[in-house]
């Protein structure tokens, strides 16, 4: 494939967190049980005034202000989300409009639960291939949804990253991607409901795993790799334990997995998982460094990337917005109560 | 009465088998059984089989009619009929099967069980089940089955000083036998203080001492036993058959750590086995939770009532044990798709009868019981083999 891949990429992470085990105390469980069977200690929680509008705002602008662009030269805009903040009427019109790339630019909404980001990812890379624009900007970006007392609720978080696909002064060059998708309904939400359905363990071996394991082997297979080629691996990571366990199902090892995996500590930010998990990489990747990355949606499907680093990327401005650490680390605790009120959990008349 | 014989044997892997339909695992089971009897199925008079639930878990009733046409044997329009007894449904419809040889009507019979359980969301699986519970006197008041076998276990522990440990020690051996079933969901050994450890359902109920959702079927052929040799080398004789019931829900019961079910059928099964429980070698006893297996030991005569903690303890129901007990991994570890295990019982008896158990083989095994039950012991269903 020739040259394409990422110019720039920017994260954002809401500011709140509610510990999993104050999550546990609220509904009578044993918060070590919980927290060590998810392996989640904590997780991102958005404000009043955060949705997946202002965190792809907020994305989209620190990948901007890191790389020289004209925002005009953004031909293409597409957020995957499965929480986006209206049923109609784009998100990606709002963050068009917010960087300034408005109005000669294709703009769609994307939704294939957790996985929609990185299904945007190959998107751009194909509208730039085809030259049909210069760059393209993907975001995967969400303030996901759990019923109170789902399990999904020590999980479901808010976060996105936005990454920037060119041609030019690429800092990452995505080698190749492919994609393996099945119709298994492991989790949905069906329309004009609240919070989403999932099938229990249904969700595991024949949806994250199968369709995880599947899609990295069939791009391994395709370009030629294996496991010990990358320096680091990103998996989607509902919980802190999954990614781990299926890195060690292909044969990569904690080592690799280690950057990417911010699950523990941020929670899953459904479509944002993958993407945040690769700028956490990319703040600290260096040229010639490889990285593997595989997202899953729910429904079911994964995006694979084989992915290395260029010189390009000591030239990035990475200063001029905060990295995921630096995300990660400006927190603010809120308790159970508090994240019912921001997460709209009550109800009255 | 004629005497009758098993000549077949099939069962499909146990487990969350979210790739096969309520009808492949059927017929896969029944398809199973028929080789192994080398019966050719023109020969099949009829067919039962044992489904708890199939309406609600997987939204088809008229399974009898089902069975028959997703195996293949729609041409032969043969009786087939579908029994319900909640957990005993299996082995109510091997016992329907077997009077029906018995009494001469029928010469060559299939009979199978099946539950596909894990096309519904556990939640929904849990209240389907409570429906084999009294609805108006239990159910209705928000108990399922975890919390009616709970306080049986609060009750024995009470009375007889059965401990938390001893209940433990029956998923512990169950877990180890069925390590060594290649059919079984739970295919591992588990240490006593993982199922200590693990999370309380229902006290002194944990996790781990409750039997899984499964998906599976089984099959088995049987035949007038003096058409027997026809087919195999080794047939296994029906020398006894039992069945009781008692009243549904548990409350108005004299002592709730006795199943008078249990008792009454198997002293019909023994009576007509001409057989004491001494003379047994081996059983499948119904183990739906930890605390099931020691009252069965106790109310199957044996060990006294009350010692059935200390027999696990002392392990006398291990494979090598003077009275091994669910060689198969039991419905803990084999699992339990509640339509077949009845009648898988039967074939991890027929197996171990043949001495074709392999690394779970109970030396000279020559009788063998299964022990079959009903939601909380409304109903029980026993059947004594032997090796012709």
């Amino acid at each position: 494939m020739e040259n394409i891949g990422i110019v720039s990429y920017g994260a954002y992470i809401p500011r709140l967190r509610i510990k999993s085990s104050d999550i546990a105390k609220a509904w009578g469980k044993d918060p070590q049980t919980i927290t060590g069977g998810l392996g989640i200690i904590e997780k991102s929680v958005p404000a009043l005034d955060q949705d997946v509008a202002t965190i792809s705002v907020e994305a989209a602008r620190a990948a901007l202000a890191r790389c020289v662009i004209n925002p005009k030269d953004i031909g293409a805009i597409y957020v995957g989300s499965e929480s986006h903040p209206y049923a109609v009427k784009p998100t990606g019109t709002i963050v068009a409009e917010a960087i300034g790339a408005t109005p000669d630019v294709m703009v769609s909404d994307y939704e294939f639960a957790c996985k929609a980001g990185t299904a945007a990812i190959q998107t751009c890379m194909a509208l730039v291939k085809s030259n049909m624009i210069k760059y393209g900007l993907a975001i995967g970006s969400d303030t996901s949804q759990a019923a109170p007392g789902d399990a999904l609720e020590y999980a479901a978080s808010a976060g996105g990253a936005a990454f920037v696909i060119g041609k030019e002064n690429i800092i990452a060059k995505i080698n190749e991607t492919c994609s393996f998708t099945t119709d298994t309904p492991d989790f949905w939400r069906r329309e004009g409901r609240k919070y989403p359905a999932h099938g229990g363990r249904f969700t595991g071996s024949p949806a994250y795993f199968r369709h995880i394991t599947e899609c990295s082997k069939k791009l391994m297979e395709k370009i030629g790799t294996k496991p010990s080629d990358y320096n680091y691996v990103v998996f989607h990571q509902p919980n802190g334990k999954f990614p781990t366990r299926i890195a060690g199902m292909l044969g990569f090892t904690p080592e690799q997995v280690k950057q990417g995996l911010l699950c523990p500590y941020i929670g899953n930010t459904y479509s944002g998982a993958s993407m945040v998990g690769l700028a956490s990489v990319l703040d600290v990747a260096k040229p010639g460094e490889r990285i593997f990355v595989t997202s899953y949606g729910s429904g079911a499907g994964s995006d694979s990337f084989d992915i290395t680093v260029t010189e390009q990327i000591n030239g990035l401005n990475k200063k001029n917005a905060p990295l995921v650490s630096q995300l990660i680390a400006n927190k603010e605790y809120v308790d159970y109560a508090t994240y019912t009120k921001y997460r709209d959990l009550l109800y009255w008349e | 009465m004629k005497d009758v014989a098993i000549i077949g044997i099939g069962v499909t892997k146990f487990g969350e088998l979210w790739d096969k339909s309520f009808r492949n695992l059927i017929a896969e089971a029944g398809a199973k059984a028929i080789l192994d009897s080398g019966i050719s199925g023109s020969e099949i008079d009829a067919l039962y089989v044992g489904s708890m639930s199939a309406g609600r878990f997987v939204g088809q009733e008229h399974v009898g009619a089902l069975v028959a046409d997703s195996s293949g044997f729609t041409h032969l329009h043969i009786p087939s009929t579908r029994v319900e007894g909640a957990c005993a449904s299996g082995g109510l419809a091997f016992r329907q099967a077997y009077m029906s040889v018995a009494s001469g009507i029928h010469d060559i019979v299939v009979v199978g069980g099946i539950e596909k359980m894990t096309d519904v969301v556990e939640s929904e699986a849990t209240n389907i089940l409570a429906m084999g519970l009294d609805q108006e006197w239990e159910s209705f008041f928000g108990i399922t089955f975890p919390g009616v076998y709970a306080m049986i276990a609060t009750k024995h522990m009470h009375d007889y000083g059965t401990t938390r440990e001893q209940l433990a020690q029956v998923a512990v051996k169950n877990h180890a036998n069925g390590a060594l079933n290649p059919n079984a969901q739970f295919r591992k050994e588990i240490p006593l203080e993982k199922v200590l450890n693990a999370s309380m359902v229902a006290y002194p109920l944990g996790m781990l001492d409750c039997s899984p959702l499964s998906d599976g079927a089984a099959a088995v052929v049987i035949c007038a036993a003096d058409l027997a040799k026809k087919y195999t080398e080794k047939p296994v004789k029906i020398i006894g058959s039992g069945q009781a019931s008692d009243m549904l829900p548990v409350h108005g019961r004299e002592n709730i750590c006795t199943f008078d079910s249990t008792v009454h059928a198997a002293k019909k099964a023994y009576k007509q086995a001409k057989k004491e429980p001494k003379d047994i070698d081996l059983a499948e006893v119904h183990d739906c939770f930890t605390i099931a297996e020691i009252l069965a030991i106790e109310d199957l005569g044996f060990v006294k009532k009350g010692e059935g903690g200390k027999a696990i303890e002392n392990k006398i129901t291990t494979i090598d044990g003077s009275i091994p007990v669910n060689t198969s991994g039991g419905l803990k570890a084999k699992g339990h798709p509640i339509g077949a295990t009845g009648i898988s019982q039967i074939a991890e008896i027929v197996m171990q009868l043949r001495g074709q158990a392999d690394k779970r083989q109970v030396k000279d095994a020559k009788i063998g019981l299964t022990h079959n039950i009903g939601a909380s012991g409304a109903t029980c269903v026993i059947h004594i083999l032997e090796a012709m």
